[in-house]
């Protein structure tokens, strides 16, 4: 018993310093050798600044940008809160908050059901990612306010829209940041009405 | 649900077969001190480890002392993880610059809770946990503890396959070797993958990023609420920046789910992208979760000279696997008819279903998948919330959990778990034929069948009592935030999810509560070691039996009759067990849902 008491306290130690430190260290060592943009996070830059994380989502609520799910990771897309609703099935404001969504949605594209991913709250808050389905939804509008065609912007989403990972793994989808950077290169708004568009996203 | 939702699983199930012989082959070399590929490199490791430490690799152990020398690690590594988070201050590594862990519940609740392989998180970890306490206290145990449990699992086969001895092996030996050849290659080399596809692994503080489009977002106030003015109106700012939490994730993400533990990195554990970026890190997490647990049942049959009863035994958990995400898949693939004006529908251009809760490049198939993987195994990882679910979606992680995790399940712990049931499934059969017992050569007498008994009773006690208290009082039930029957289920899966070792949650619940911390706590403490007591004691007593060659009344434990007998006693224990129980939550609010009731 003494014997195993002292081999336990030893033991601790010994393996703590082994598997908590020495093996942490040597996988950021050979990661960041490796896999530097990876491992860092793959943040994006334009013009000098970093803008953000290719596989994080941010916010987007001006109408000439690519809107991403609703979030509830602190008050919206915050990354340093991940989290979802945690709304049940049952729950009321889960029905209210969807319903609230698609009629605003409805207004904008009358003219079919809002794509589901687009109404509800991604697991982490933070999905980079829409369906092929609500980038589509979205057209129209981003058209419009880009005052170019539909065709053309659905090229910039199919530039940014992923398949399948090996042909069969997971589901095909859109990262919003990146065609938004993309519209923003390809089809800049002016200056005055991205001014006006901001103050329009106050809702 | 579609074709290529269904042959997502049936690759996964057929890659986890393939899996099963090379692992469970090599445990058994590993476990009988043969000689391995990796010897060259891990056994001076190992010789330094021991002399380090004064342990005597030669020495053998009768069970009680296998069980205090696991008590006093366990123990020791315990206290060792709660003032490291109490001090993680004044500890390097810390960029964010996070206090010690307040309040001391909060600290109890995850000291117990990474100790007993649970990882139930009442913290967030990228608002909590400096990362030296992620490095050395919370992915360090997730280390240890997943290789206490393989030691277990291994002195319990030992205790079968050993004939008239009163040893079942040394506990630090089997610990260590389990770190050093099962566990450690596999991490480094799945580490690097998940960093490949975008798993982030650093140690910089968070970056700071200027949005494209600054974005009006409603204040939330100190104590985490919405806020409103005088009038009722909300209360907007203006937000510019992102903060996004950086951190060493992928040396803790793959042991996260090779040792079944759970515990994220982040919040959002394995639905945040920077721990499980795409499709391919998705299938490498979950492949690690089934991985040992297979190859275990290999190494059971290798190591009592029964090969085809491992096999009648992985078939019996691969059979429960398919049932489960199954309805899994359907309950959610359906989505949920209270919404209106939306299109849930499989098309083209969308998968469909419940999306509440689930990642885009995930969508149905992968998320269901996951999260029953998570609950066959006590790994509890999550990469979409049970919480949002639909009623029965949800109730499958339930009951996989109250079926005590034995579908492939958690390292170790699935297989002495599963070997309980395989005591109970013989005892059964031998009654109906009216004599004794008989497995693999062994009776199985009196004394093992109690203390089966034990371990079979001791679960639902923990947390029917538990759940139970909780229902009726305050303390409880005001940490619900989903009304209705679903708020049952709420309090229900925290209790079982610790008393199950397994740690995913309906995440909704308040629990870094003084009540919820406590209780839960000792839920995770008595879930774990009241059931290794009686399973050791069953194997010491297995082990000093004389061997009794087959006759013609003995029943043979490596047919497909078997198999489904054993899925009988499994399901007839557990899930009779919790029925009342779960008629009230998920059954209940299912049907409350058909009818178009709301909470």
């Amino acid at each position: 018993m003494k014997q195993n008491l002292k081999i336990a306290i030893l033991m601790t130690i010994v393996t703590t310093v082994l598997l908590g430190v020495i093996y942490p260290l040597v996988v950021t060592g050979l990661a960041q050798m490796l896999f530097h943009d990876k491992a860092n996070g793959q943040l994006l830059t334009r013009d000098g600044v970093v803008i953000g994380s290719r596989i994080i989502g941010q916010g987007f609520s001006a109408p000439g940008y690519l809107h991403p799910r609703p979030s509830a990771a602190g008050n919206g897309y915050d990354a340093a809160n991940s989290n979802g609703s945690q709304y049940g099935p049952t729950n009321q404001k889960l029905i209210d908050r969807v319903n609230a969504d698609v009629a605003r949605l409805h207004a904008e594209n009358p003219s079919q059901l809002v794509p589901v991913d687009l109404v509800t709250a991604s697991a982490s808050g933070l999905d980079p990612d829409i369906t092929p389905a609500a980038a589509d939804f979205q057209v129209p509008r981003l058209a419009h306010e880009r005052g170019v065609s539909e065709q053309q912007i659905r090229e910039v989403i199919q530039r940014h829209t992923m398949g399948r990972q090996l042909g069969f793994l997971g589901e095909p989808r859109v990262n919003v940041l990146e065609v938004n950077l993309d519209l923003d290169q390809q089809f800049p708004m002016n200056k005055r009405a991205a001014i006006a568009q901001q103050s329009v996203a106050v809702r | 649900m579609t074709f290529n939702g269904w042959l997502q699983i049936a690759i996964y199930l057929g890659l986890i077969l393939a899996v099963t012989k090379p692992l469970g082959i090599f445990m058994t070399r590993v476990f009988n001190r043969e000689r391995t590929f990796l010897d060259p490199v891990m056994r001076p490791v190992e010789r330094l480890v021991y002399r380090l430490s004064g342990v005597d690799e030669n020495h053998e152990m009768h069970w009680t002392e296998y069980a205090a020398a696991m008590l006093l690690f366990s123990a020791v590594s315990m206290l060792l993880l709660y003032l490291i988070q109490r001090i993680q201050l004044h500890l390097p590594f810390n960029p964010q610059k996070f206090a010690g862990v307040t309040p001391e519940h909060l600290a109890w609740n995850t000291a117990a809770s990474f100790t007993t392989n649970t990882n139930w998180q009442a913290y967030a970890g990228e608002t909590t946990m400096s990362y030296f306490t992620q490095m050395a206290g919370l992915a360090y145990h997730n280390f240890v503890s997943a290789a206490t449990g393989i030691a277990l699992a291994i002195a319990f086969i030992r205790g079968i396959a050993r004939r008239q001895m009163k040893t079942i092996g040394n506990f630090w030996v089997d610990m260590v070797r389990s770190c050093l050849w099962v566990l450690l290659p596999f991490c480094v080399i799945g580490a690097l993958l998940l960093v490949s596809q975008g798993v982030v692994q650093n140690l910089k503080p968070y970056d700071t990023t200027k949005l494209m489009e600054p974005q009006q977002v409603q204040h939330i106030n100190a104590d985490g609420k919405p806020a409103v003015d005088a009038k009722g109106q909300p209360v907007m700012d203006t937000v510019a920046t992102q903060t996004i939490a950086q951190g060493p994730v992928a040396s803790q993400e793959i042991i996260k789910e090779y040792g079944t533990n759970g515990g994220g990195f982040f919040n959002a554990n394995s639905a945040h992208p920077f721990e499980n970026p795409t499709p391919l890190t998705n299938y490498i997490q979950m492949f690690a979760i089934f991985a040992i647990g297979a190859g275990f049942t290999y190494t059971l049959g290798r190591m009592t000279g029964s090969q085809a009863h491992g096999w009648a035994v992985w078939a019996a958990m691969a059979v429960m696997f398919i049932a489960g995400v199954t309805v899994a898949y359907w309950a959610e693939a359906r989505g949920n008819p209270l919404l209106q004006g939306v299109n849930q529908q499989v098309t083209a251009l969308q998968p469909g279903g419940n999306m509440e809760g689930k990642e885009v490049r995930f969508g149905i198939t992968d998320s269901t998948l996951f999260g029953t993987v998570t609950t066959d195994a006590s790994c509890g990882a999550i990469n979409s919330w049970f919480d949002s679910y639909m009623p029965l979606g949800g109730m499958i992680p339930l009951v996989n959990i109250m079926l005590s995790e034995v579908i492939f399940g958690g390292v170790g712990a699935g297989m002495y778990g599963v070997l309980i049931y395989v005591v109970l499934a013989v005892f059964i059969a031998g009654l109906m034929v009216g004599r004794t017992p008989e497995y693999l050569g062994k009776k199985i007498e009196a004394y093992d069948v109690k203390m089966a008994m034990l371990v079979a009773l001791v679960f639902p006690l923990v947390i029917l009592v538990f759940s139970g208290v909780a229902s009726v009082h305050n303390f409880g039930t005001s940490g619900i935030s989903n009304p209705g029957p679903h708020g049952l289920t709420q309090m229900l899966y925290a209790y079982v999810s610790g008393a199950g070792n397994n740690g995913s949650a309906f995440g909704g619940l308040t629990v870094n509560t003084p009540w919820y911390d406590t209780s839960i706590g000792f839920d995770m403490l008595l879930g774990r070691f009241f059931m290794i007591i009686p399973m050791l004691a069953i194997a010491g007593n297995l082990a000093q039996k004389k061997y009794v060659p087959p006759s013609l009344g003995t029943f043979p434990v490596t047919t497909p009759l078997f198999s489904a007998l054993l899925i009988g006693v499994i399901l007839i224990v557990g899930a009779l067990t919790f029925f009342p129980a779960l008629s009230l939550g998920p059954i209940l609010e299912h049907l409350l849902l058909a009818a178009g009731k709301t909470f």
